[in-house]
């Protein structure tokens, strides 16, 4: 025997079990199908008025930048002072989701905006994050045309949206959007949990930021978006 | 098998690993580093030991069910447009991955870190069927280009000082200004991420690994600090993950429970920069990601272990909490274990999956202190289970001869209460003339052992003569 016909062998011979056991599959059948929460720490379960606390602090924590915005119309004058504050060229790149395409970025003259995912080309990135975890202060970000994987990881700088309402305590509350939005068992391409800036510390444990991804990572966290 | 096993020459090996200037050097760092960040990480959350509890019992329920868990995985793997392949043994692995590679005739493949791929040799195996593969993750990276495997679980390039990292990116990276500095590990890095940019961008296939599998959905999950792992899977026309059959967990919250131990066991932090679940190939409409994606199955011995006296064993979830926790580790590094795992949890794995006759050695190198199990995020017995192994070595006759005399003379004596008695206090009242009060740098029959430590003089009496004392002060 080879392959899947010997693993699936060994495996019911070691258990000594056979393949047609009921009871063995309406557990797992039941695991899969409820799947229950484990246990979800204190500190991810905060009320909602200390969340967005938490959330800076670990985002700190994981050597990421913040900013606090009132509304949309203000995402376009502090992506243009990031840019400026840094030497960059003004221009960002983001993908198709609609509330970025609502923003009015005409409103920065100077700024070059363009769409699509990310060649390796381009320095600044805006994603717009499905929601964020204070926990850890983890961003979490689904594929796909709206947000490209690519712009989490080629840019040199990724700026990314998060409305404060999305900002979950713990991330169960975020799978379960996830169910919600995309129906039990479906999942989006690629779900990114997305926690500071890329990093190593492979070089005599050193650890340094701007591995292979961003050197850095910027939050603009909207409490109004409308 | 075909990643060769040199776990039969533990004790030369770890001979050089003690006399070599720079690994000591490097080892030097493990209680600063690792444990100092685990210890602060642990801190930060009261219900770590909970949340241990809870995946060792999940963890239990998984290997029991593990035929209905992977065959829920496959089914929706394959309901996501991608493709499971089982392989019973390494050879199976890499003819699997080697046929996906000759279909879209690539040449060169990039690699994340991949544990698995290291069990199976893939690396030489491509290597010697024309494809070349680029590791991507920084230590790999360094590894590759010094023709030598990893050191460690998640910092394979342990071993190796920045001076080392210098001296090998001159000697390959020859297009660039010989006259250009590289003091600093932040300029290497640089180097490294300008060199490896180019690989992403211009592969077909990119191989990554797993550190869990969810039946619930056929995702698959990387974490890693530097993002390689994502630029691998993300540019290249396919992606393929390698992995392991005991890597499966039922649902997203049972995959959250272990990614709340992992990095904090691991690394000491709360988690690694990027978490990734991947399900399928690109999707319509997506602009980015691969066309293609499969998964390999990696048996490989983990099937029969099921049951037995190791089953515990495949609970681990490659945290290197015991490794960095380990003073035989600390002394000796993880090459000189002589095959792909090394530390508490490589002595008992090694031996389970490439036979004690060739792998007996290294749960012999062990003090028994238990800081391994201690540390554990699924709380293996790892101090019990290099216990079995011993016993096994030992009723299967493979020690050499002057341990079985040893062993033999000492129960002639441990059978014998009033001689073994009379016989401590005696070499107590000996040795401690000899000491004194500190460590005695030499002793007759010993220099193996002094060689490189001192052996501390007993201070005042045998253990049964204070317990004696104890129980009759009651």
């Amino acid at each position: 025997m080879k392959g899947r016909d010997a693993v699936f062998a060994t495996i019911r011979k070691s258990l000594a079990v056979s393949d047609d056991d009921r009871l063995r599959r309406e557990t797992v059948e039941a695991r899969l199908g409820k799947h229950p929460r484990n246990l979800v720490p204190s500190r991810g379960q905060k009320p909602a008025g200390e969340r967005l606390e938490l959330f800076k602090q670990m985002l700190d924590m994981a050597k990421a930048s913040c900013t606090i915005l009132g509304g949309h119309e203000e995402i376009p004058a502090e992506v243009a002072a990031y840019l400026r504050a840094r030497n960059l060229p003004h221009a960002i790149r983001h993908g198709e989701d609609a509330r970025l395409a609502l923003i009015p970025w005409a409103r920065e003259a100077a700024l070059e905006v363009t769409k699509g995912a990310s060649d390796g080309k381009q320095f600044a990135s805006v994603s717009y994050a499905f929601g964020g975890v204070a926990e850890t202060g983890t961003l979490v970000m689904l594929s796909g045309a709206d947000n490209p994987t690519t712009l989490n990881f080629l840019p040199d700088h990724h700026l990314v949206v998060i409305d404060e309402r999305d900002i979950a305590g713990d991330y169960e509350s975020v799978w379960d959007r996830i169910r919600e939005r995309f129906g039990e068992l479906k999942m989006p391409r690629v779900v990114n949990w997305i926690t500071g800036p890329s990093r190593s510390g492979d070089i005599e444990q050193t650890h340094l930021l701007g591995a292979h991804g961003p050197r850095s990572l910027h939050v603009l966290i909207v409490r109004r978006p409308g | 098998m075909t990643q060769p096993v040199n776990s039969p020459q533990f004790n030369a090996r770890a001979k050089r690993a003690l006399e070599d200037v720079s690994l000591q050097k490097a080892l030097s760092r493990f209680e600063t580093g690792f444990i100092e960040r685990r210890r602060a990480a642990v801190a930060r959350l009261p219900e770590y030991d909970a949340l241990r509890d809870s995946a060792r019992d999940l963890k239990d329920h998984i290997l029991g069910h593990l035929d209905l868990y992977l065959e829920a995985y496959e089914k929706n793997v394959t309901a996501s447009g991608g493709h499971v392949h089982f392989a019973a043994t390494a050879e199976e692995a890499n003819e699997i991955i080697l046929g996906i590679c000759r279909r879209l005739d690539a040449k060169t493949v990039a690699k994340g870190k991949s544990m698995i791929s290291e069990e199976t040799g893939l690396n030489e195996y491509l290597e010697a069927n024309g494809i070349h593969p680029v590791e991507t993750d920084l230590g790999e990276y360094i590894i590759q280009l010094r023709g030598e495997t990893p050191s460690h679980l998640i910092s394979p390039a342990l071993h190796v000082t920045r001076e080392q990292v210098e001296a090998d990116f001159r000697r390959v990276h020859t297009d660039l200004p010989p006259g250009r500095n590289l003091d600093e590990p932040a300029s290497l890095l640089a180097e490294a991420r300008a060199m490896l940019r180019d690989t992403f961008l211009k592969v077909d296939v990119g191989i990554t690994g797993a550190n869990f599998l969810v039946a619930e959905t056929g995702s698959s999950i990387i974490v890693t600090n530097e993002g390689n792992g994502d630029l691998t899977q993300t540019l290249a026309k396919a992606h393929v993950v390698i992995s392991s059959i005991e890597k499966v967990v039922p649902t997203l919250e049972d995959a959250t429970l272990f990614l709340r131990l992992l990095a904090r066991s691991g690394s000491g932090t709360e988690l690694t920069a990027y978490t990734t679940f991947s399900t399928g190939p690109r999707r319509p409409g997506d602009p980015d990601g691969p066309e293609e994606y499969h998964v390999v199955l990696l048996d490989n011995g983990r099937s029969g272990m099921l049951g037995g006296s190791f089953q515990e064993m495949l609970r681990c979830i490659r945290c290197s909490a015991c490794l960095n926790h380990c003073p035989v580790f600390h002394a000796v590094g993880g090459h000189t274990y002589g095959w792909v795992y090394s530390g508490p949890m490589g002595a008992v794995l090694t031996p389970s999956l490439v036979g004690v006759e060739k792998g007996g050695k290294l749960p012999n190198a062990s003090t028994f202190c238990g800081r391994c199990e201690e540390v554990c995020p699924v709380r293996i017995p790892l101090p019990k289970l290099m216990r079995n192994w011993r016993e096994r070595e030992f009723e299967r006759h493979l020690q050499p001869a002057t341990a079985r005399y040893g062993l033999g003379l000492w129960a002639a004596f441990a059978r014998r209460p009033a001689l073994y008695r009379f016989a401590s206090s005696m070499a107590m009242r000996v040795l401690g003339w000899f000491g004194g009060k500190g460590r005695l740098p030499a002793l007759p029959f010993t220099g193996g052992w002094t060689r490189h430590r001192d052996f501390p003089a007993p201070q005042g009496k045998t253990f049964q003569a204070l317990w004696n004392k104890r129980k009759a002060a009651r």
